[in-house]
């Protein structure tokens, strides 16, 4: 009787502190879930939530009669207990560990079963395959094309497309030196300048790897989170059911830039999806097309700025100053203003093209990231600002022909 | 614990001193078999990952041809995807994305590598396989991963893979992925 | 045999005085001050540190400090609040009353418990020491990975992850000494009579342990030593260029990681027992059941680690195992917590500053426990992992679990320790306001956690403002809270009312039977047990 009562208290109290909350945008719970895993993994949260807290409701108030009626104020002689036999003990004892073997293996346990099995069904029905690389401190994401599933339902196949996603926050204010702005379309610290793109309804494989150390690819909205790991590939898979733009965060410790890099998803309705991806393969086109033409040095400047100050500066610092000794300076540094090119207009071994393109330890491969014009206008920049002016410009071309 | 200290027959408590020590040196030989076990775990875990594919590990040698039976009954698609890691001056990508496989058939894939720059750069590939439960029936007959690979400056180099789907691979697994980071080794 | 012979000299013609008499001493009460005395202070630096992060996630916007340091801090605080402040208090609590319990004369193995407790101020040392190396321009600082040291991240780092990785190795010897210490001291030290079923809780929790810290601690060692030959000498354990592999370190490291929280905590759940059946005026119930608890929970925390880790890609069956397991541990905890209920069931309580931090104890810890079963759960833990729903879940373990714990065995001994009553209004005053801010600080990071707030970030979305703020300021009031604490301690130590030998109405057990402090050698006569 008293546990029946209790168990009735505890569940609304349950609901007297969820109920209110779940008016409040889900901030009390998970955000809204968009993906099946998401919302299975709602259920199975609420649920667990659930037990626990009647459990903990029924032990606290047996322990607060006790606290309140066994009192040595109000005169409670203690009764103790009369040297128990060991049977009534085991017992007794066994009863908690009866009732929590039934709530472990049953009444979670089931459940729990089956949100693993789906939560691992990462391949099965898929549509399309997505690879995304983390990297200090960006994720890259790559399209690697439909599954026959995904071409039959008639899916546009993005197979190609591949861009690097920054946070977009400016760096004065990630560094404290304006304070935070905030606007719906692109919330503080949670926004990028290129989003990862996904068809509404499509369930795609994501394949997970590092280049550096281990990161953590996670949209809460999704449910889905997997380990980002260097030189290994991991899977992991989602479906977003509803239109929208859903915002996430790296969530394993990968250095000082853990916090700002943050994940972005456009789900798109098909047809939409469809306008994006001809919309990317077009500029694709056109940036190698830009690669062909002649630049100014003032057009790479201007480009080179942008570049610099998105992928750069958050280790070599917008003043070049860098962060030895971890991250080198810029400004006067012996790869900034030695020559780049041979005789033969071959670029040589430790120059900067060098480094830029193909990286070394901490220093990302930057021929995976970004295009010939954007590494041609980094580089020009790099000379000939910063403290620096060597005078000379790196066309795209030559970019073009370095990396082939 | 009245005690003469200039006594020859030892006391009951020198004799505790004595059994005390004797049994804190045998403690010591926990901690020397944990520290062992520590140690132990590094091939222990590699065997355990090639044997059920743990963390997708494949083989670092070539498997043998068995007399397989092929499986004309399915396909497995095998997908390829590379990664250039920082410091490694190429450009290195399967020539195919991915190809279906009857299980138990042997196949060749070609990946090519083209060193960039302009000194000679060795690089180790290093396969991952996913699902992890598929890692140990993708079996290698040949492969550029094996050994380490120098490339002379601009030179390009068409690297084969040889392999098979072992007829075991588990019946829900129709999908799976092969990665190659290729690691700089200076 | 020298020891005996110093230590018969020392009846007749006392002790060294002054600073000789504290290194030099082999006396298990002046250890265990000692440890206690240390405990105390880094739980302060510790402390300190936090406050620090909480500060500087007061609002949005780095303030205070750049990221990088942020790093340091959160890392160096877990590993000085978790070897330097909780361990040592357990430690220190062991040496100086697992003897009295027992009924020895002393601890059987004298000179190393000397070297164990003088092994961790130059381990404290090493972990702060690149902090100020750094103001000087040397290395760029502490530690800056968390306290787990997960390569490759711990592979780039600077200096201060190999201070930290010597700075483990020094912690780990002396925890491997003291664990042997009091291993062999419950074997071969127990009074005439006391048979293992008859000794007291916490000489049990202890018991226990002492035997994870042996067999698990000597794997964090060889983990971290893999990790310093990697950073230094080629090796590739933990790289996957030369074939290693980043993830094995996971697991040597939660191998190790997984026992240690139940080295935290099963002294404390000895001692809590002991201070319940004392305030609730009758005999502990089901001194089996939490004995044999004690054992299953010690022998499961060795098979679960990998439950730290869903995330990392574990194959199915692996992640069923894992998770089974670790709900499986809920099952003795159950156990004990209804003995712990039934203890105070019909008993005659009364509520001292140990009793409330017992009761308070019981309460939050098991807050702890039950979310500790939710995050069992694969799918959910994709969500909970790393989120700040795991933040708060460990400290309702470790603060609330493990160190609110430690303060009741400091309410409930330090009268016996020191001879003096403690002021027990002051006392009440600190419970009162560590229990509340302990919430206000910890509930916000549940929701914070659900909301979506990854751990180890300085700076986060305005969406999380208003938890953090809260979070921060009541931090702030647990911190302050602690001086109370201190001072209590201080004056206790310098005077105060008289205790009696038993102190507590309802105390029972060898160590209640001697003077109060006791003598500097206690049980010159050994007692029999009947």
């Amino acid at each position: 009787m008293l546990k029946q009562a209790m168990k009735k208290i505890g569940f609304g109290l349950f609901l007297l502190l969820t109920a209110p909350l779940a008016l409040a945008e889900y901030r009390w719970n998970f955000p809204e879930p968009v993906t099946p895993m998401a919302l299975d993994t709602l259920h199975v949260h609420n649920k667990f939530m659930l037990i626990v807290a009647v459990i903990f409701v029924v032990v606290l108030a047996i322990m607060i009669y006790s606290l309140i009626k066994h009192r040595k104020s109000i005169g409670h002689q203690a009764v103790a207990d009369k040297a128990p036999s060991t049977a009534t003990e085991i017992f007794w004892t066994l009863i908690p560990f009866v009732i929590l073997l039934v709530i472990d293996f049953v009444i979670m346990g089931i459940p729990a079963y089956h949100s693993v099995v789906m939560m691992e069904d990462t391949r099965n029905e898929s549509d399309m395959v997505l690879k995304v690389t983390g990297s200090q401190w960006r994720w890259q994401y790559e399209y690697m094309g439909n599954t026959d599933k995904g071409s039959q339902d008639g899916l546009v196949d993005a197979k190609g497309i591949k861009f690097v996603s920054n946070l977009s926050t400016p760096q004065n204010q990630v560094d404290g030196t304006t304070p935070p702005v905030d606007t719906p379309d692109s919330p503080y610290l949670l926004d990028v300048d290129n989003r990862l793109v996904l068809p509404v309804g499509a369930k795609v494989r994501i394949l997970m790897t590092s280049t550096d150390v281990l990161h953590n690819w996670w949209v809460p909205q999704f449910g889905s989170s997997r380990l980002a790991v260097p030189g290994f590939i991991r899977e992991t898979w989602v479906q977003v059911d509803k239109a929208g733009t859903y915002r996430g965060q790296c969530k394993e410790l990968c250095g000082k830039g853990h916090g700002y890099m943050p994940v972005v998803v456009d789900a798109l309705p098909k047809e939409e999806y469809a306008a994006w991806v001809a919309l990317k393969k077009n500029e694709i086109n056109e940036q190698a097309a830009g690669a062909d033409k002649e630049w100014t040095k003032d057009e790479l400047m201007e480009q080179g700025k942008v570049v610099y100050e998105k992928n750069c500066a958050v280790c070599h610092m917008a003043s070049g100053a860098g962060l030895p000794p971890a991250f080198p300076a810029l400004t006067g540094s012996k790869i900034t203003t030695s020559q780049i090119f041979d005789a033969d207009g071959k670029y040589l071994p430790d120059s900067h093209m060098d480094r830029v393109l193909n990286g070394v330890r901490v220093m990302p491969a930057w021929k995976a990231l970004l295009n010939d014009t954007e590494i041609a206008a980094v580089i020009t920049y790099e000379r000939n600002a910063l403290g620096n002016s060597v005078g000379d410009v790196v066309q795209p071309a030559q970019v073009k022909a370095a990396r082939q | 614990m009245e005690i003469d200290a200039d006594k020859r027959e030892p006391s009951s408590t020198e004799l505790r001193s004595i059994a005390n020590k004797k049994l804190g040196y045998k403690m010591l030989w926990i901690v020397a078999g944990s520290l062992l076990f520590a140690f132990a775990l590094v091939p222990l875990y590699d065997v355990l990952c090639t044997i059920t594919g743990l963390n997708g590990k494949t083989k670092s040698t070539a498997s043998e041809l068995s007399n397989t039976k092929v499986d004309e009954t399915r396909w497995v698609t095998v997908q390829f995807t590379s990664s250039t890691m920082p410091g490694l001056g190429w450009n290195f990508y399967p020539k195919q994305s991915s190809i279906k496989v009857r299980p138990g058939k042997v196949e060749t894939v070609l990946f090519e590598a083209k060193n960039i720059t302009s000194r000679v750069v060795a690089g180790r590939a290093v396969p991952s396989v996913t699902p992890g439960a598929a890692a140990a029936h993708l079996k290698k007959l040949e492969c550029f991963c094996f050994e380490r690979q120098a490339l002379n400056p601009g030179e390009t180099k068409v690297m084969p893979l040889r392999f098979f789907v072992s007829p075991d691979i588990p019946a829900d697994v129709k999908e799976m992925t092969l990665s190659y980071a290729f690691f700089s080794i200076d | 045999m020298s020891t005996t012979t110093v230590a018969h000299h020392d009846e007749h013609t006392d002790h060294p005085t002054g600073i000789m008499r504290w290194l030099t001493t082999t006396n298990h009460k002046d250890i265990g001050t000692m440890y206690l005395t240390f405990s105390l202070i880094m739980f302060l630096v510790g402390g300190s540190m936090i406050l620090g992060i909480r500060a500087e996630l007061f609002q949005p916007g780095l303030q205070l400090m750049n990221p990088d340091f942020f790093n340091q801090l959160i890392g160096v605080h877990a590993l000085i609040m978790i070897f330097a402040a909780l361990m040592p208090a357990a430690t220190g609590f062991a040496n100086w009353m697992i003897p009295l319990q027992i009924g020895a004369p002393d601890m059987a193995l004298p000179r190393l418990n000397n070297w164990g407790f003088w092994l961790l101020p130059p381990s404290a040392i090493l972990l702060t020491l690149p902090f100020a190396l750094a103001l000087f321009g040397i290395g760029d600082g502490a530690l800056a990975t968390g306290w787990t040291f997960y390569p490759p991240l711990s592979i780039q780092g600077g200096i201060g992850v190999d201070f930290a990785i010597f700075a483990v190795h020094l912690l780990g010897i002396s925890s491997v000494l003291g664990s042997i210490n009091i291993i062999v001291t419950l074997f071969n030290m127990r009074a005439p009579g006391m048979t293992f079923m008859k000794m007291p809780m916490f000489a049990w929790g202890w018991l226990i342990t002492a035997f994870l810290l042996i067999a698990t601690i000597p794997v964090l060692a060889g983990a971290v030593t893999m990790l310093l030959t990697d950073r230094h000498f080629g090796t590739h354990f933990f790289d996957a260029a030369g074939g290693g592999d980043p993830i094995m370190f996971q697991h040597l490291f939660w191998f190790f990681g997984h026992p240690e929280v139940y080295i935290l905590l099963l002294p404390v759940w000895g001692f809590i027992p002991q201070i319940l059946q004392t305030f609730s005026r009758k005999p502990m119930y089901g001194y089996k059941a939490q004995v044999y608890s004690f054992w299953a929970i010690g022998a499961l925390s060795v098979v679960v680690w990998a439950h730290h880790f869903f995330t990392a890609g574990l194959p199915v069956p692996a992640l069923l195992y894992f998770m089974y397991s670790t709900m499986a541990i809920s099952l003795p905890l159950a156990v004990l917590f209804f003995c712990w209920i039934k203890t105070m069931w019909r008993g005659s309580m009364s509520f001292e500053t140990p009793m409330l931090f017992t009761v308070g104890w019981i309460i939050l810890f098991g807050i702890g426990g039950l979310t500790g079963l939710v995050l069992a759960d694969v799918a959910a833990d994709a969500q909970y992992h790393n989120s700040y729903f795991v933040v708060a879940h460990f400290h309702y373990t470790l603060f609330a679990g493990g160190i609110m714990g430690i303060m009741a065995g400091v309410y409930y001994w330090l009268p016996k320790m020191t001879g003096h009553m403690y002021n027990e209004k002051l006392g009440q005053l600190h419970f009162w306001l560590t229990a509340i801010s302990f919430n206000l600080t910890f509930i916000p990071q549940f929701f914070l956690g659900l909301a979506g707030m990854p751990r180890r970030i300085p700076d986060y979305a305005l969406q999380f403002a208003e938890f953090n703020m809260i979070s921060s300021i009541a931090a702030f009031v647990l911190g302050l809270s602690q001086l109370i604490f201190v001072y209590n301690i201080i004056s206790t130590v310098r005077g105060g009312k008289k205790a009696t030998d038993q102190v507590w109405e309802g105390a029972e057990g060898l160590e209640w039977t001697l003077s109060s402090p006791p003598p500097y050698h206690s049980f010159s006569e050994q007692p029999t047990v009947k």
